[in-house]
C-alpha cells in the first residue's frame, strides 16, 4: 500500500492510537450490553465503561464532579444544547467573526426567532480582543459563545480573558473545544468556563459519533435538552429527568465508542498534551516557514505556531483550491481539505469568502519527513 | 442490638450515580455489592448499593458531596 500522508486532523484525526482500537474490540468481544438499563453484570460492566470515561474526561478539564460530564455524539450536539436548549427570544448573545457553523447556524435559528445577535469582527489573521466582547455585553447579554481556537487558521482565541470578563459581568460563556481539546490545556475553573463542548474524534482521538458536554452546576436547571426519552432512570415516571448527566442523555448511550473515546484521552494524558503540542508546534513551524518561503503562496493566519494550532490553510496563486486539494490527494498521496471547512464567518474574516482555502491539518502522528513531502508538493504545483 | 450481617440499600436517582458511589466504596474499602432495587422499595429498573448497616455512617461520609443519596432502607 502506497504511503498516505494525512494532513485533515481538524476534521477527523487518524491515524487512531491502536489503544483507541483495543478499547473498542475489548468492549465489543466482552461486555457489549447497555449501560444504566438492566442491571446484570455485563450492563454494570458498560456502565463502569462509561463511568470510567467521565472520569477521563473530567480529570482531563479540571471539572470537580465526573457526573458535570454529558456524552453526546459530537461537539455539534453539545453546541446545539448550549445554544438552543439555553436562548430565549430576548436575550443578547455574543460571538466572534471566526466561528464554525456548528455554533454560527444555531445561532442564526435563534436569531430568527428573537434572540439578537452581536459578532464581534477579528483581525485578518483571526485574532480577537477580548476587551471588544466586553464593550459588547449589555443588561439582556445572556451568553458569549467562542472557539478555543479556529479550525480555519488554528488561532488560539483569549479564552481565559474573555472568560474572566464574562464572569465579572454574570454572563454564562460558552467553549467551542472541537479543535484544542487533547492540544491545548483546558481547566475550566481557571479559564471561567461556565459551558464546555468538546467533539471525541479529533485531538482526543476517540472514534466518530463521540463527544460531550460541561455546565457549571446550576446551569442544568436553565438549559433544556434537545431530546427527551429513555434513560434507565426514574422508569415509573414518564416526566424526563431533570439531573446531571440523565436529563442530556436520552436513549441508549454509543458505548462502544465512548470506550474507544475513554483510550484515545487516556493516550493523549500518558503522553501528555505538554509533548502533543510542542511535538505539533515543531512541525507547524516548519511547514508555515517553508510555505512562507513561496512566492506563489499566500498564508492566512498568524503565521505563528506559537499561537496557533497545527492547522495550516494556504492558496496558491491563481489556482483554484479544489484542484489543489485534488492534485494533492491524487499525485502526493497528501489528504488535505479544500473551500470553506463549515466556517464561512472565519473565511470572511480572512478575506477568502467565497473562493476558500487549502487546509493542511496537523497531527501527533506526522514526521518532520512528511512535512518535507507537502513543501516539496507545494513546490512543484507552483511551477506549473 | 445491630449485628455486623444487618443490610441496608443506598438509593440513587440514576445507574451512573450508583456506579460512581461503587467507584468511591470501592477507594474507601467499604463492602458492598450492586444489587436490582428491590420491587417493594422502587418501582425503578435501575440498581441500588448493598452495604452493612454498620458501615452506614462511613458510607455516608464516603458519598457526601460527591453522590447524592436519595435514600436509605434497611433489608432482609
Ligand atoms: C471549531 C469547530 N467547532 C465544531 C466542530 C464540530 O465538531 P463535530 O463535527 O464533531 O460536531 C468542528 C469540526 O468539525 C470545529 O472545527
Amino acid at each position: 500500500m502506497e504511503k498516505i500522508i494525512y494532513m485533515d486532523n481538524a476534521a477527523t484525526s487518524w491515524p487512531k492510537p491502536e489503544e483507541t482500537i483495543k478499547a473498542m474490540a475489548e468492549y465489543f468481544h466482552s461486555i457489549g450490553a447497555s449501560p444504566g438499563r438492566s442491571g446484570h453484570r455485563l450492563s454494570l460492566d458498560a456502565g463502569r465503561v462509561v463511568l470510567d470515561a467521565r472520569e477521563s474526561v473530567s480529570e482531563l478539564f479540571g471539572i470537580k464532579s465526573l457526573l458535570r460530564v454529558v456524552f453526546t455524539k459530537n461537539a455539534t450536539e453539545s453546541l446545539n444544547i448550549a445554544i438552543a436548549g439555553l436562548l430565549k427570544p430576548g436575550d443578547h448573545v455574543i460571538t466572534s467573526g471566526m466561528e464554525h457553523n456548528s455554533v454560527m447556524r444555531p445561532l442564526r435559528v435563534m436569531e430568527e426567532s428573537g434572540v439578537e445577535l452581536s459578532i464581534i469582527p477579528c483581525s485578518l489573521s483571526g485574532e480577537m480582543d477580548p476587551e471588544d466582547v466586553g464593550r459588547h455585553i449589555k443588561k439582556n447579554t445572556r451568553a458569549i459563545y467562542l472557539t478555543h481556537a479556529s479550525n480555519v487558521t488554528g488561532t488560539i482565541m483569549p479564552i481565559a480573558e474573555t472568560g474572566k470578563i464574562a464572569r465579572e459581568k454574570g454572563v454564562i460563556f460558552c467553549v467551542d473545544a472541537a479543535q484544542t481539546a487533547g492540544v491545548i490545556p483546558i481547566d475550566v475553573e481557571e479559564m471561567f468556563i461556565d459551558i464546555l463542548a468538546f467533539t471525541g474524534h479529533k485531538a482526543l482521538f476517540g472514534p466518530q459519533g463521540t463527544g460531550g458536554l460541561y455546565m457549571a452546576e446550576g446551569l442544568e436547571k436553565e438549559i433544556c435538552p434537545i431530546m427527551t426519552g429513555g434513560t434507565g432512570s426514574r422508569s415509573e415516571s414518564e416526566e424526563h429527568p431533570d439531573f446531571l448527566p440523565d436529563k442530556y442523555e436520552a436513549g441508549t448511550a454509543n458505548v462502544i465508542g465512548i470506550a474507544g473515546l475513554n483510550a484515545g484521552i487516556r493516550f493523549v494524558r500518558s503522553v501528555g498534551i505538554e509533548s502533543i503540542r510542542k511535538k505539533e508546534s515543531e512541525l507547524t513551524a516548519i511547514l508555515v516557514e517553508g510555505l512562507r518561503s513561496i512566492p506563489e503562496v499566500t498564508l492566512y493566519g498568524c503565521g505563528d505556531a506559537k499561537k496557533q494550532t497545527s492547522v495550516v490553510s494556504f492558496n496558491i496563486s491563481g489556482m483554484d483550491c479544489a484542484r489543489v486539494a485534488m492534485a494533492l490527494d491524487e499525485e502526493f498521496n497528501i489528504m488535505s481539505r479544500p473551500g470553506l471547512q463549515c466556517a464561512p464567518a472565519a473565511h470572511r474574516t480572512i478575506g477568502t469568502f467565497s473562493a476558500g482555502a487549502v487546509r493542511l491539518s496537523l497531527g501527533y502522528f506526522l514526521e518532520k519527513d512528511d512535512i518535507q513531502a507537502v513543501l516539496s508538493a507545494v513546490e512543484k504545483l507552483v511551477q506549473r | 442490638m445491630m449485628d455486623t450481617k444487618t443490610c441496608l440499600v443506598l438509593l440513587f436517582d440514576s445507574a451512573s450515580e450508583a456506579l460512581l458511589a461503587e467507584k468511591l466504596f470501592k477507594r474507601a474499602g467499604i463492602s458492598y455489592k450492586i444489587i436490582p432495587v428491590p420491587r417493594h422499595l422502587s418501582s425503578d429498573c435501575g440498581v441500588c448499593i448493598r452495604v452493612f448497616a454498620s458501615d452506614k455512617e462511613r458510607a455516608r461520609e464516603t458519598l457526601d458531596g460527591r453522590v447524592d443519596i436519595r435514600d436509605i432502607c434497611p433489608i432482609d
